[in-house]
């Protein structure tokens, strides 16, 4: 079995994002592969090592994402494909999920992997783009994954618990942090990473043409912050204080 | 007037809450009509109606509920070659962005998501979209034809306008190459004594919480207070609770009188979910966390220590 999983190079999670003059997120602090992905890669991986075949991570981003995807390689992941290019500076859903889908179906995978959403755009809508593009179903909010022959079911999160989803292979799959917790790379892993292929391709490689972004930004403000409260530090004191709000909005 | 189409999201034959609240700001900028798929589509379109639609097109094929987007975007794209709306507005819900998605891919328009406002200027359309957490707001102009937008949860205020909606059969048969990702079977895990959306005080509790063990304390603090239990991200991500409870903003969006953070460090994802609260109060270790930042009342101290003693003055007080 074929797997490809889309990888991501994110602002660490951990740390406060900030603007560029262009209102683009900006990339200074760019560091790690998203934590959503990390789930993507094990999964892909345990896929693996019961059905046998390849995981190739495919990933979008300048060439410093390198390091994002070489963590996915150390982790266990076969070889890479990176996609870069200028005129994808600022590439809206689309476009990105253009460029992915190009580059994907050279590698005809039986499934692709994504997280089901990232951690700084969080937005998700790239995946289901990218199963249109590339002419198959999609199996969303994944918390378990199974593989029976060109059989893929999983168990779908929903707001009141979960469904049982099925398909036929080929299949788009996104996965939540509940598949499976990410191994971490073992130094072994780490040294065989080095030397697996991270194969970089443009958009004129994979023959896609920029597209007219879904919108052009007219201004940024800051809302409306709300005003800072009291902080106290729990002296004892702390109950009756919540309390005495609690009363003053009238819930109590 | 721009014409709008409204997707509107159909659960166990009903409409959902969001698709009523963007009815109430698409019929202030253009003139609207719905789609609505699925069993209970033409109830809903009654509904519909009340709300603002002049007209609804609906189809009651079992299908578009069995299966994952494919048949539902099908039957939009057909749909919006026929009307050429000038708008296609979604929730920003995890089933409609998954239709939303796969039909501006296939219209090949692009779409803006996670909106909390649209107006209709110069003759198209301008967005509200909330970065880093809420405290930044960009205005964006709409590129594609149609504008394909994604609105939050909790936006507008749902109300009806009085009217009738003209129901219109949509001529969109499913088709057998679209019936792919089968849903075989739902399971029902969470019961929720108070929705989360509709409970007027939420108490949601993140890492600082510690392990899912400690959760009942939050559940009594909340059933002492008739409210609802809800969760951040990461701890939802950790398996510690169910998807059903995490607020933020690829959660639930929520609006209550008081909303209690505990052990919760105040992620823009979260907080993207929860800062229009009327009042928040947050309890944490950290005294620099950002949620202290926002809280109209912010506790340094031992959330484990403090969460049953609060219960235990709040039981006190109801019966003294």
């Amino acid at each position: 079995m074929k797997i490809v999983v889309t990888v991501k190079q994110v602002p660490d999670p951990n740390s406060t994002y900030t603007l560029e003059a262009d209102y683009s997120i900006s990339r200074e602090k760019e560091a790690v592969l998203d934590p959503g992905d990390e789930c993507g890669v094990e999964e892909g991986l345990q896929l693996k090592e019961a059905h046998g075949g390849e995981v190739v991570l495919v990933s979008m981003g300048p060439e410093r994402a390198r390091d994002a995807i070489r963590k996915g390689l150390s982790m266990g992941a076969d070889r890479a494909v990176l996609i870069t290019d200028a005129q994808l500076a600022g590439a809206d859903a689309l476009l990105t999920a253009r460029a992915l889908a190009a580059a994907i179906k050279s590698e005809a995978p039986d499934l692709v992997i994504c997280a089901t959403e990232s951690y700084d755009g969080s937005t998700g809508m790239v995946p289901p783009m990218l199963a249109e593009l590339l002419g198959v179903p999609q199996l969303t909010f994944a918390k378990k994954v199974e593989v029976d022959g060109s059989n893929v079911r999983v168990h779908r999160q929903t707001a009141d618990g979960y469904q049982v989803v099925e398909t036929a292979a080929p299949a788009l799959i996104t996965v939540t942090a509940a598949i499976a917790e990410p191994r971490y790379a073992s130094l072994k892993g780490i040294m065989a990473a080095r030397s697996k292929e991270i194969k970089q391709v443009t958009l004129a490689d994979l023959a896609v043409e920029p597209s007219e972004p879904a919108e052009s930004i007219m201004s940024v403000a800051d809302a409306e912050a709300r005003k800072a409260g009291q902080v106290i530090e729990d002296d004892g004191t702390a109950v009756d204080k919540i309390v005495q709000v609690l009363a003053a909005a009238k819930v109590i | 007037m721009p014409a709008i189409l409204v997707y509107a999201e159909l659960s166990e034959g009903k409409v959902g809450s969001t698709s009523l609240e963007l009815m109430a700001r698409a019929r202030q900028i253009g003139d609207v009509y719905a789609v609505a798929l699925g069993r209970g589509a033409r109830t809903a379109a009654a509904t519909l109606g009340k709300h603002g639609a002049k007209a609804v097109h609906v189809n009651e094929d079992a299908a578009f509920e069995d299966y994952i987007a494919e048949p539902a975007a099908d039957a939009v794209a057909a749909l919006v070659d026929r009307e050429k709306p000038d708008a296609v507005l979604f929730g920003f819900t995890p089933d409609s962005r998954e239709v939303a998605g796969r039909l501006a891919a296939r219209l090949g328009v692009g779409l803006i998501a996670n909106a909390s406002d649209i107006a209709s200027e110069e003759g198209g359309f301008v967005c509200k979209i909330p970065y880093f957490g809420g405290s930044k707001l960009a205005s964006m102009k709409a590129n594609g034809k149609p504008a394909i937008v994604l609105i939050r949860p909790k936006s507008f205020e749902a109300s009806e306008s009085g009217g009738t909606a003209e129901v219109k059969e949509l001529d969109a048969p499913v088709a057998e190459s679209s019936k792919r990702a089968h849903i075989v079977e739902r399971v029902a895990e969470a019961s929720e004594k108070v929705k989360l959306e509709d409970a007027r005080v939420v108490i949601s509790g993140g890492r600082g919480m510690g392990g899912p063990q400690n959760f009942p304390l939050l559940e009594d603090l909340a059933s002492a207070l008739g409210g609802a239990v809800g969760a951040s991200r990461a701890v939802v991500d950790a398996g510690w609770v169910p998807y059903s409870m995490q607020v933020g903003q690829t959660g639930k969006s929520v609006r209550p009188g008081v909303y209690i953070a505990v052990g919760i460090s105040g992620a823009m994802q979260h907080t993207v979910g929860m800062k229009t609260s009327k009042v928040i109060i947050a309890i944490n270790k950290d005294a620099e966390a950002p949620i202290m930042k926002m809280a109209d009342l912010g506790v340094v101290g031992d959330a484990l220590k403090i969460v049953p003693a609060l219960t235990n003055a709040v039981k006190a007080k109801k019966n003294g």
